[in-house]
């Protein structure tokens, strides 16, 4: 044996923990230089360089067991490949079990869409969506990461108490605003969405594989949240032409058919969306994953400039807005924006770097959707008392103040803290996502009895 | 005798700091450390250091540097910062806590160290 093969073995062996995401060019290094020190002291006690290799190899550790061990410190790093499982399992079976589960969730949407309209309630089916689309996809994540069943039970436990009490509920059918006329009262419209919200939590519970989360799993799941949104969004454009050139190639020929054609497609390919922009997510990470970054750093500052120069006019103008519904319920949707751009930054953002103009930027950008949500609530809530509560503003006013109350904590902890700050903000962002799951489920649960099922 | 696996765990970290305590070091050598110190008896998975020493730096406990061993190799050394200290100090008080209680128990000497 020579030094020339052990230095071809020290070469393989370094192949072998590069290939996992989670150990850089310089982590091989730093190991590398571990296992020529070993093998010096080996040798210098009588070994040869041969059995010196083997036994340094061994002691450093079973190569995977270490990248685990790496995997779990780096979790950024390692969502280039989050889950090896998955990702090694070779030839065709994770296509084949996506495009069953597509399948599956297309059959219950159908199933569902025929029986409702035959015989039940009007709005059973607004009432029971989010049952009918996302517990497939969590039960498409139980297959693929084989979750073992005591892990399941509680998951499954959660949704089917939900459906409970979702279908128990006495919901007065055509009352509520007078916008919604003979059409399900305001509770059902709100339980129906934040179910949406819940059931997503428990996807990405399974996501997680039935974990309790740690702060980096939960970061995971916020990845996975936003490059699954990309992804649908990116389907559904596709999805768009190809409706419109159907109703297109249709139109001469058969117009009576197209509505009935695309009562067929159009939920079975909503549906089946889910599933495979989950698969797409996990198996073309590397596409979505350049990408994501890269929307992030063009909008952030796009978005900074924009609040900023809305905070200034309004200040100027000056406002006395009266409680406006629809005018928050738009605030809202705009802090979610900025929280998405600023947990996909913080995300992408290696916490050791120190602080850059992004950096900077973010906290322009959050600081000013703080100051000017605060100005809009203000002026709005100093003339509640002219209006009652209804469900509608309880939600968008309860969401806001989550809200508002998320990105003011992040500002100041971007502004106080020292040089771990952006560990802190991301670790505060990913733990109050649970007040977000919360909230959904007050909605859900607690508010219809609250207002009398209006 | 070789320690409980979850017992190992526990004491990585101060174990790690209060090497590194003495002054800056690197991976192989605080292994050595250990091995010295513990008679052989602390058995470590080399490789599992290294994730530990980079969560160490990510908590701002300990600050890396790339410098050169006397082989001329590119080698990686750790250094204890103030806020390692700190948090050395507070494992410290913890595990005297602990082996003051146990040793209570079961009557035994003090260990040396921990007082």
């Amino acid at each position: 044996m020579s030094g020339l093969d052990a230095e071809a073995r020290i070469a393989q062996w370094r192949a072998a923990l590069a290939r996992s995401a989670a150990v850089t060019e310089q982590d091989a290094d730093e190991l590398e230089e571990h296992l020529r020190d070993r093998m010096d002291d080996l040798e210098r006690s009588g070994l040869d360089v041969d059995e010196a290799f083997l036994i340094a190899v061994k002691r450093l550790g079973a190569t995977d067991a270490v990248t685990a061990e790496f995997a779990r410190e780096h979790g950024d790093r390692l969502w280039k490949q989050l889950v090896p499982r998955v990702a090694v399992a070779p030839g065709e079976k994770p296509f084949l079990e996506m495009l069953g589960f597509a399948a599956a969730a297309v059959v219950v949407i159908q199933v569902a869409r025929l029986v409702a309209q035959e015989t039940i309630p009007a709005d059973w089916f607004t009432r029971n969506l989010a049952f009918l689309v996302l517990p497939v996809l969590g039960a498409y994540f139980v297959r693929v990461r084989r979750i073992p069943l005591p892990r399941v039970l509680p998951l499954a436990g959660i949704v089917a108490a939900l459906a409970v009490v979702v279908n128990l509920y006495p919901f007065a059918p055509g009352s509520g605003d007078d916008l919604f006329g003979g059409e399900p009262g305001q509770t059902t419209f709100l339980v129906a969405g934040h179910l949406f919200l819940v059931l997503w939590f428990v996807v990405l519970a399974a996501y997680a594989g039935g974990d309790p989360w740690s702060a980096s799993r939960r970061m995971d799941a916020v990845r996975f949240t936003g490059e699954w949104i990309i992804y649908y969004v990116l389907i559904a454009l596709g999805g768009g032409v190809l409706t419109g050139l159907t109703t297109l190639v249709l139109s001469p020929v058969a117009p009576q058919a197209i509505p009935e054609v695309i009562a067929w497609v159009l939920p079975s390919g909503a549906v089946a969306a889910t599933i495979v922009a989950a698969w797409l997510v996990e198996s073309k990470k590397s596409i979505v994953e350049n990408l994501a970054p890269v929307l992030t750093a063009v909008f952030t500052p796009l978005f900074g400039a924009g609040l900023v120069g809305a905070v200034v006019v309004y200040l100027v103008a000056g406002i006395g807005l009266p409680f406006d519904r629809e005018l928050l319920a738009g605030f809202d949707v705009l802090l979610v924006v900025v929280v998405g751009l600023v947990l996909y930054g913080l995300s992408a953002r290696d916490p050791l770097k120190p602080t850059g103009a992004m950096d900077v930027i973010r906290l322009v950008a959050i600081v000013a959707a703080v100051v000017l949500d605060l100005l809009v609530l203000g002026s709005m809530l100093a003339r509640i008392g002219e209006f009652g509560f209804t469900p509608n503003r309880v939600v968008a006013l309860g969401f806001n103040v989550l809200l508002v109350v998320d990105l003011a904590v992040t500002a100041a902890i971007g502004l106080l803290q020292g040089p771990r700050r952006y560990a802190r903000m991301a670790a505060w962002l990913t733990g109050f996502l649970a007040a977000f799951a919360a909230w959904g489920l007050f909605v859900v649960v607690g508010l219809p009895p609250l207002f009398g099922f209006a | 005798m070789n320690l409980d696996k979850d017992l190992v765990a526990a004491m990585a970290t101060p174990l790690v700091l209060a090497i590194l305590a003495d002054g800056r070091s690197y991976g192989y050598a605080i292994l050595k450390r250990v091995h010295e110190l513990s008679s052989g008896e602390i058995a470590w998975t080399d490789g599992m250091l290294y994730p530990l020493l980079h969560r160490l730096e990510r908590l701002g406990h300990v600050q890396a540097s790339w410098g050169e061993s006397p082989e001329g190799r590119r080698r990686k050394y750790y250094e204890l910062t103030a806020s390692g200290v700190a948090a050395l100090a507070e494992h410290r008080k913890q595990w005297a806590t602990a082996t003051r209680t146990l040793g209570g128990l079961w009557g035994a000497v003090a260990l040396g160290g921990v007082s």
